[in-house]
């Protein structure tokens, strides 16, 4: 039975490798110092238009929260996934309940790499595998930004997740594989301005692509149906295709700019869902910033329907 | 001839309560609102000029509108089934339903009572009625295609 204790040996031997590596892989990263040394002091002027952008608001505010309730960022939201249910935490300025006591480098982590100020990986319902296409000053702002707006006391319920997604260094891995800095679409040489702001704006900090395109079992994009839109991850019903293949087609950059303006479709429907939120984020940025989401929305790669076609009425 | 005329208006009446569809009216109507809302926003994009007695004309026929909602006729038990958007969230919620309708209802009325006399004014109306047709969709519509 000699040659049975060897293969068990064996066995226990990679096993045990394997769980080391799968350790090591999955240790939370933090920013490397060059990263950290673009931070620099933050302008909260500019820091509000990241703040839109971002749409911080639509997950952290209380939910229901109406005007400048909603810069109470105390989280509480619900978010039913197959993953389980997430709940946004409190990311206001109180000490113990919120963010307040993070540095600049904490939230940076946060943003960029995923990781707490005690070095855990959050869960990527936080779009960071989005907000780490950021430049390092626009967090810097952002950071400033936040903290002009108040502290609210108040912890936010736990996420309530299923194995194994309930093991958080599991993420680890998660990041090997979706999280990355660089652009989805790789842009050539000569493209204008205008289309790599919005480059810039949709992949980073709109992070638009967390909800339009549809996911792999593992819970990340898939990159190669980029904003092919996708059966809703929260809620029901479907997150529309908006590539240039998709129901926005026809409408012409005026026509996409104007609606993340006012929430009117080129045929006078409105703005409904999830996107509400978000349009009214939009409404605050520039003029500028929404011609260049357009641009860019329409020099993305066309694709079909990231989600099965409506079944017929029954 | 009497006989044949009670016959045709009877045949009307009987087709159309037989083809009374709920879905079908609340889509109509909702339908002719984004066109009327279409219209207002053609003005504040630059793309037609103002004209204050057209904007209160097209206000107006949105009021009228927004008096024609029956949410219990529009919006009967079952109707959540078929060719519809409609959210389930309609029938779970009555009265979170109504009130968005309601603060519609009242927006509107408010900029007929005070017409806009300029792009700008009417601008900031459209605004708040636009912010209506959100608020509602946010919650009690789902897209499905």
């Amino acid at each position: 039975m000699a040659w049975l204790r060897k293969l068990v040996g064996a066995a226990v031997v990679l096993g045990g490798a394997a769980a080391a590596a799968g350790w090591v892989l999955s240790a939370p990263a933090r920013l490397d110092a060059g990263t950290v040394a673009q931070l620099g002091p933050g302008d909260a002027a500019k820091g509000k238009r990241i703040f839109y952008a971002g749409g911080c608001t639509s997950c952290h505010a209380k939910p229901g929260a109406q005007g400048d309730a909603r810069l109470q960022l105390v989280g509480g939201l619900e978010l039913k996934t197959p993953f389980g249910t997430f709940v946004p935490p409190n990311i206001s300025q109180d000490r113990k309940d919120g963010i307040g006591g993070w540095s600049e480098e904490d939230f940076a982590n946060a943003m960029l790499k995923g990781v707490s100020p005690s070095g855990e990986h959050f869960y990527p319902a936080f779009p960071y595998a989005s907000y780490a296409r950021m430049k390092p000053a626009d967090i810097a702002d952002l950071y400033a930004f936040m903290k002009t707006l108040p502290a609210v006391a108040g912890k936010a319920p736990d996420h309530k997740l299923s194995f194994p997604f309930a093991i958080r260094r599991g993420i680890g891995l998660w990041k090997l594989l979706y999280l990355s800095p660089e652009p989805v679409i790789a842009l050539p040489g000569g493209t204008p301005d205008k289309v790599l702001a919005g480059r810039y704006l949709v992949e980073g900090p709109g992070h638009c692509g967390e909800c339009h395109t549809p996911r792999d079992f593992a819970g990340g994009v898939k990159k190669g149906q980029w904003l092919a839109g996708a059966v809703a991850a929260e809620g029901s019903g479907v997150v529309p295709n908006i590539t240039p293949q998709g129901g926005t087609k026809d409408w012409s950059e005026a026509d996409i700019a104007n609606y993340l303006e006012t929430g009117f479709t080129p045929d006078f429907d409105s703005v409904g869902g999830a996107m509400v939120d978000v349009q009214r984020n939009m409404a605050q940025l520039t003029a500028d910033d929404r011609a260049a989401i357009a641009a860019y929305l329409k020099a993305v790669p066309p694709h079909p329907n990231g989600y099965p076609a409506r079944k017929p009425a029954s | 001839m009497r006989k044949l005329v009670l016959a045709i208006s009877m045949l009307a009446f009987a087709g159309s309560v037989a083809f009374a569809d709920p879905i079908k009216d609340r889509q109509a109507l909702m339908k002719e609102r984004g066109k009327l809302a279409g219209q207002l926003s053609k003005v504040v994009k630059g793309e037609e000029d103002f004209d204050a007695a057209a904007v209160l004309t097209t206000l107006k026929a949105l009021q009228a509108n927004a008096e024609k909602w029956d949410a219990e006729k529009l919006f009967p038990a079952g109707s959540d089934k078929g060719d519809t958007t409609a959210a389930p969230k309609i029938w779970e919620d009555k009265a979170g339903f109504n009130a968005a309708e309601d603060k519609l209802l009242a927006d509107v009325k408010a900029a007929v009572a005070s017409p806009p006399a300029d792009v700008d004014a009417l601008k900031a109306q459209l605004n708040t009625i636009g912010g209506d047709c959100g608020t509602c969709h946010q919650t009690y519509r789902i897209k499905k295609s």
